[in-house]
């Protein structure tokens, strides 16, 4: 026998902590002292559709996506600045692809979240934002820019911008094909066939543009100025 | 649809171990079960097809009742557990009873719509703007017919439907929840024979003879088909292979193995060695994740240095004919060694900037530009490691190249492969079926995700596919650009790839329809290339690609979306012609057979003619030559192709139809030598044709019909 926590949950947005008796596989957690502060959950463009979650799906699942959409709102920040400050056209071209890909993608998460009756970050959340300790940390997710490389990117312009958005974003992709990895090892999750897929397309497309990012830096005299 | 990550093998704190704290306040888990070891009975709370069960059995977390809600197999779409809302669910938008996730099937289908016949395209364009709904969305047809639709049966119902083969009189269609096998002898109401529950996605399908192979790749997929999911990460009960079925008897498919592949099977191939008519082949493509050792030994995750790594090469399975069961693993060929990066020029900036100018159906060779294709040729299997590319590429779980394809389409005829692989499309030699090689590769700026490849009937054309997005999102909307998510059409030039032009169904479509280039095949229309192809919910549309600079539209059917305001997921998965049908896989409306309808663009000779191919089965990644028997229909659909291409004067076409009618009329030795003396008449005309080529092959034609007896 084993214990084993599947998350069949999704009794509520405010439940605070864990449900007691969760196997190794879910470790305690420390319960939050105000799940207030956390980000807005304001969807006012979706509706929730419960009928729809035909499959179970675990924890990790779950904090797979609300990870992935702060990550994914930073993506869009970044590319949101090559027209601006002066981006090659062909990372101009690579900024329009991944900007519609990952705004579709946030889009889906958010829902994927909403129908399961799980907390909704906002679309634009850039931090993961967690109670811990009776505090509030704000966390970057894998492969995420910090606050000092993001000015750095927005100081930035032509190849310079070039330079440091194809470093940057080469490292923010494989942030999140970390993620995706870590979530193949995690108990429980990716029995949902969205998740696996929506996982599946977020490794594909990424990977491929790591590719071409990697080509793109070279093409400039490589990662180095 | 599509593919999975690499994995590295190092130590980790579980994902759930740091997310989880991170997200205390907001993540909840409330349903904790104690559940017996994966192999006991009834299945844990992972039960995957227990239908709408989950949010339920949420409201009631500590209930027991949880693992026999999951124990019922997923006959039912909407089993009367599902209907008890959850107040805290949805953040508290109040307590209406939930839809239930499939509407119930009409006991009669709405009539499918009268399509528009012309020979120029409809405008506006009537696929925009139409009302949304499960099964009563509103069509658009044009030169083209709904026969039937045939809904998934319960248990397949709001579960993804995949591809489809073909063997005899059935269509073969995969589904995630199984296999659903269709006696498709009368178009017009198909029936279904049989339903085989084995989850796994995608359950690509493909036949030979009495076998039937499947692909399994997601990880919820279990050896014993059963529906309760694999939840260890690490487990002996997961499949992601190859399953082969027995099915002599189509109404009872016996499971007599499978292999096991180190990254699984996202499609397969089929291929046979004509030299080697014991065994068939499989091709194995899955670009997922590597397993753990400790699943399936052998599975190692290395650089593309390292001999031993489970990337960067294609899995070869070689199945017994006699002995189906001893199906394994004979060759792994390193397709991707010495694959250097292809340069990639600058976008030629195209003139129509984003989105859509006025509807044009291809994108046309402007922006040409954009593809390079990279030389180079890879050793054989097990040659020495690539020394280059890949090894110095940094970073944890960096991709460093193609180390997988999506999906490969053999075509033995001409000793080809179209490896539509990730980031580049390639071109194999499988003259050796065993140990395929490299001949080319290309890499394009607007192509995002190479998905799958399709030859022309003469093999000197491939048309590769890009699935920008997965086949999830919408991205086919009036913004998204008619060069991303389409085709791109390639000559094959002494066995180099050279790009010509993009085409795209070109209707914009809504925010609530995925829509991506995705699963087709040629229609047998002799001398043109033709092909029928899904885009999803941007339905179905039918090109000729002859000219492969200048793609147009002459068919095309679509629906609104499946839900007036959520995006789910829909339309054509797959559309294949099938021994004068064309027959779609339709994700989640089920069924769909079409018929085209003659117009100027397509006369009903050539439509004839294209129904005289008939095959025993079909496998359409396994690409054969297209040969059509001798026929009048043959030598009338060339008529009409020169006569439209102003190929002959117009008295030479009327003697050459009356000639043809006359004969047609005659029997024995009149008709012989009725025939004798039109071809001999029509060789004095070629000299004097625009389209000496067309020409010719009508007078093959007529001899051939002259020789037959």
């Amino acid at each position: 026998m084993r214990k084993s926590c599947v998350a069949l949950c999704a009794t509520g947005v405010l439940v605070t902590g864990l449900a007691a008796g969760c196997g190794a596989a879910s470790p305690p957690v420390t319960p939050a002292a105000s799940p207030t502060a956390v980000q807005s959950t304001a969807t006012p463009e979706l509706v929730a559709r419960p009928e729809l979650v035909r499959q179970p799906y675990s924890p990790d699942d779950v904090a797979f996506m609300a990870g992935m959409i702060p990550h994914h709102a930073q993506a869009l920040i970044m590319t949101g600045w090559a027209p601006s400050h002066g981006a090659s056209q062909a990372l101009q071209l690579m900024c329009e692809r991944m900007r519609i890909s990952q705004t579709d993608e946030i889009k889906f998460m958010r829902t994927w979240l909403l129908d399961r009756g799980q907390f909704v970050p906002a679309a634009d959340a850039t931090h993961m934002k967690m109670e811990r300790d009776g505090m509030t940390h704000e966390m970057l997710m894998p492969g995420m820019l910090n606050e000092a490389e993001m000015a750095a990117l927005d100081k930035a312009r032509g190849r310079e911008f070039d330079r440091l958005f194809l470093q940057g974003m080469i490292k923010h992709h494989g942030g999140a094909i970390t993620m995706v990895e870590d979530l193949y090892k995690a108990y429980g999750a990716m029995q949902d066939d969205f998740v696996y897929l929506f996982v599946s397309d977020v490794f594909a497309d990424q990977s491929v543009e790591i590719e071409r990012m990697q080509e793109m830096l070279a093409a400039l005299g490589g990662g180095t100025k | 649809m599509r593919t999975l990550p690499p994995m590295t093998q190092k130590p980790q704190t579980p994902l759930t171990a740091r997310l989880v704290t991170a997200l205390g306040a907001s993540l909840v888990l409330a349903a904790c079960a104690t559940t017996m070891p994966p192999a006991a009975t009834p299945p844990a709370p992972t039960s995957a097809p227990a239908a709408a069960t989950a949010p339920a059995v949420a409201a009631s977390p500590t209930t027991p009742a949880l693992a026999a809600a999951a124990a019922t197999p997923a006959t039912g779409a909407t089993p009367a557990t599902a209907a008890t809302p959850d107040a805290g669910r949805g953040g508290g938008r109040g307590q209406r009873e939930p839809p239930p996730p499939v509407p119930p099937v009409p006991s009669v289908m709405p009539t499918p719509v009268t399509p528009i016949v012309s020979g120029t395209a409809p405008s506006p364009d009537p696929r925009v703007g139409l009302k949304a709904g499960y099964w009563d969305a509103a069509q658009a047809a044009w030169n083209m017919r709904l026969v039937s639709n045939s809904p998934p049966p319960v248990g397949y119902r709001g579960i993804t439907n995949s591809d489809l083969a073909f063997s005899g009189h059935y269509a073969i269609q995969g589904n995630y929840n199984g296999i659903l096998f269709w006696d498709i002898s009368n178009p017009a109401k198909p029936v279904l024979a049989k339903s085989y529950e084995c989850p796994a996605s995608q359950n690509d399908v493909s036949v030979y003879r009495n076998l039937l192979f499947v692909s399994s790749e997601g990880t919820n997929a279990r050896l014993d088909c059963g529906t309760q999911g694999v939840p260890d990460p690490i487990s002996k009960e997961r499949i992601r292979g190859i399953r082969i079925f027995d099915i002599s008897s189509i109404t009872d498919p016996k499971y007599v193995g499978n292999v096991q592949t180190c990254r699984g099977s996202h499609t397969h191939t089929v291929v046979t060695d004509p030299a080697d008519t014991d065994n068939v082949y499989i091709y194995v493509s899955g670009s997922s994740r590597v397993r753990s050792e400790e699943e399936l030994p052998g599975c190692t995750d290395g650089p593309i240095d390292d001999p031993n790594s489970a990337r960067f090469r294609l899995e070869v399975i070689k199945v017994p004919l006699a002995a189906p069961q001893n199906a394994a693993i004979v060759t792994s060929p390193r397709i991707f060694n010495d694959l250097a990066p292809p340069p990639r020029r600058p976008n030629p900036a195209p003139a129509g900037g984003a989105g859509r100018a006025g509807g044009a159906a291809a994108a046309g060779a402007a922006a040409a530009g954009g593809t390079v294709a990279a030389g180079a040729t890879a050793g054989r299997a097990g040659g020495a490691a690539a020394a280059g590319r890949g090894a110095a590429a940094g970073g944890r779980g960096t991709p460093t190249g193609p180390n997988q394809c999506h999906d490969i389409t053999t075509y033995m005829d001409s000793g080809m492969a179209g490896g539509a692989c990730g980031g580049y499309g390639l071109l194999l030699d499988i003259r050796e079926a065993t140990h395929p090689t490299r001949m080319d590769a290309a890499a394009d700026i607007n192509m995002s995700y190479w998905h799958s490849a399709t030859f022309s009937n003469d093999g000197t054309k491939v048309l590769f596919s890009d699935e920008w997005g997965g086949g999830s999102s919408p991205r086919c909307r009036e913004t998204d650009r008619l060069e991303w998510g389409a085709n791109a059409i390639f000559t094959i030039e002494r066995g180099k790839l050279v790009f010509h032009s993009y085409y795209k169904m070109p209707a914009p479509q809504t925010e609530l329809e995925n829509c991506v280039a995705h699963n087709g095949s040629l229609l047998p229309v002799p001398g043109r290339d033709i092909m029928v192809q899904g885009f999803y919910q941007g339905g179905i549309t039918v090109f000729d690609w002859t000219d492969p600079k200048k793609p147009f539209e002459m068919a095309f059917f679509d629906r609104g979306p499946l839900d007036a305001t959520r995006m789910i997921s829909a339309g054509s998965w797959s559309v294949y012609w099938y021994n004068g049908m064309i027959v779609s896989s339709e994700i989640s409306r089920g069924l769909d057979i079409y018929e085209l309808v003659p117009t100027p663009l397509l006369s009903q000779n050539e439509i004839d003619a294209a129904k005289t191919v008939n095959s025993n089965f079909v496998n359409v990644q396994q690409q054969t030559k297209i040969v059509w028997p001798p026929s009048f229909a043959l030598a009338k659909a060339y008529v009409d192709q020169l006569e439209r291409a102003g190929g002959l004067s117009a008295a030479n076409l009327a003697s050459t139809r009356s000639a043809l009618t006359r004969a047609e009329g005659q029997t024995g030795a009149a008709r012989a030598t009725a025939l004798q003396a039109l071809g001999t008449s029509l060789s004095g005309m070629a000299s004097g044709s625009s389209d000496q080529a067309k020409v010719g092959l009508l007078v093959a034609a007529v001899n051939d019909l002259a020789a037959q007896r």
